[in-house]
């Protein structure tokens, strides 16, 4: 098969599949256990939160994972300082007893763009401290090249604001950070629907990240596979290497041999 | 002895953090604490006992992007 030798590689970890999903918004846990399943991804965001103490009774997040199956990759969302992102890295590894940490500071709560300089601050700390890094960020080319030179084993651009389903807005820039990084580059929010994730991938990203695309549809399951082929159908025209664009028609049939 | 447990004011007899989590019916495998601002590895929760004063928080996955 074409795609059985092109694993994604991050950190020296090789994963089947390019697609990563978030675990939140979902109606309930079977509903995120069939869409993880359909999307066929094989690494899974959480987020990092206070346990209620007052009411026990609510079913955990990681009764319904497989462990063996999935690889976690604790998020630090909510988090607007590089002391606070750094903190929950922490926490984090300790709750799940792995280094893979989706690092993302924001700089307001209206667009949830980037807060770089903290990223960048974050980002040293974490790396020093053994934490394998995967950045949230502006698709900024300096900002990614920064990241890269920090240490972090992926970079992650977005494609549009976390949520918005505007899908992939700038190309051009992330066609620019594709050729400016070696790290893998992951397309991490604004993806709306399959044909976004598509276009992220025929740019040559080496994989998408998304939560509110899927568990915001009306039908999730249905559209964790719909991004699953998209992500693979994206991948494998990437590197079937399309047609250049041209302005004129190029017949397609042989203009020897008609009968007039 | 007062404590304060994820932000907020709880008051509680000394005892060990494992303890503590068992009274709570919270299972260690599954969260990680921090108290006063430094990470607990869970190796330590037997061994270590609350005292008056101490912040500790307790925090697990829960679902997000």
């Amino acid at each position: 098969m074409l795609e059985k030798n092109d694993k994604l590689v991050i950190a020296g970890r090789e994963f089947d599949s390019r697609l990563m999903v978030g675990t939140g918004k979902y109606a309930d846990f079977p509903q995120m256990v069939a869409a993880i399943e359909a999307s066929g991804a094989q690494i899974i965001t959480v987020a990092v939160r206070r346990v209620n103490i007052s009411d026990r009774n609510k079913e955990s997040l990681l009764d319904h994972i497989d462990l063996k199956k999935y690889t976690l990759l604790p998020n630090t969302a909510g988090c607007y300082s590089a002391e606070d992102a750094i903190r929950t890295c922490r926490l984090a590894r300790e709750a799940g007893l792995s280094d893979f940490v989706k690092l993302e500071v924001l700089g307001d709560e209206k667009t949830l763009f980037p807060n770089n300089e903290e990223l960048l601050k974050a980002a040293a700390v974490l790396i020093k401290e053994g934490f394998t890094v995967l950045p949230y960020t502006s698709d900024d080319p300096i900002v990614c090249r920064r990241l890269e030179d920090l240490g972090c084993a992926a970079v992650m651009p977005l494609g549009a604001p976390i949520g918005s389903g505007l899908g992939i807005r700038n190309p051009y820039n992330l066609r620019i950070i594709l050729d400016t990084v070696k790290v893998p580059v992951i397309v991490d929010a604004g993806v709306g629907t399959a044909s976004d994730a598509a276009i992220a991938m025929e740019l040559g990203c080496h994989g998408v990240l998304m939560n509110t695309g899927i568990a915001g549809a009306q039908d999730p399951i249905a559209m964790a596979l719909a991004m699953n082929l998209a992500v693979r159908a994206g991948r494998l025209a990437f590197r079937a290497g399309r047609i250049p664009m041209k302005l004129h028609a190029n017949a397609s049939s042989p203009l020897s041999g008609l009968i007039a | 002895m007062n404590i304060t447990i994820n932000g907020a004011a709880a008051t509680i007899d000394p005892l060990s953090v494992q303890d503590y989590l068992e009274q709570l019916g919270i299972d260690p495998r599954r969260v990680a604490v921090e108290l006063n601002r430094e990470i607990l590895p869970k190796g330590a929760y037997p061994g270590t006992t609350l005292k008056e004063g101490d912040c500790i928080e307790i925090v697990h996955f829960v679902g997000g992007g």
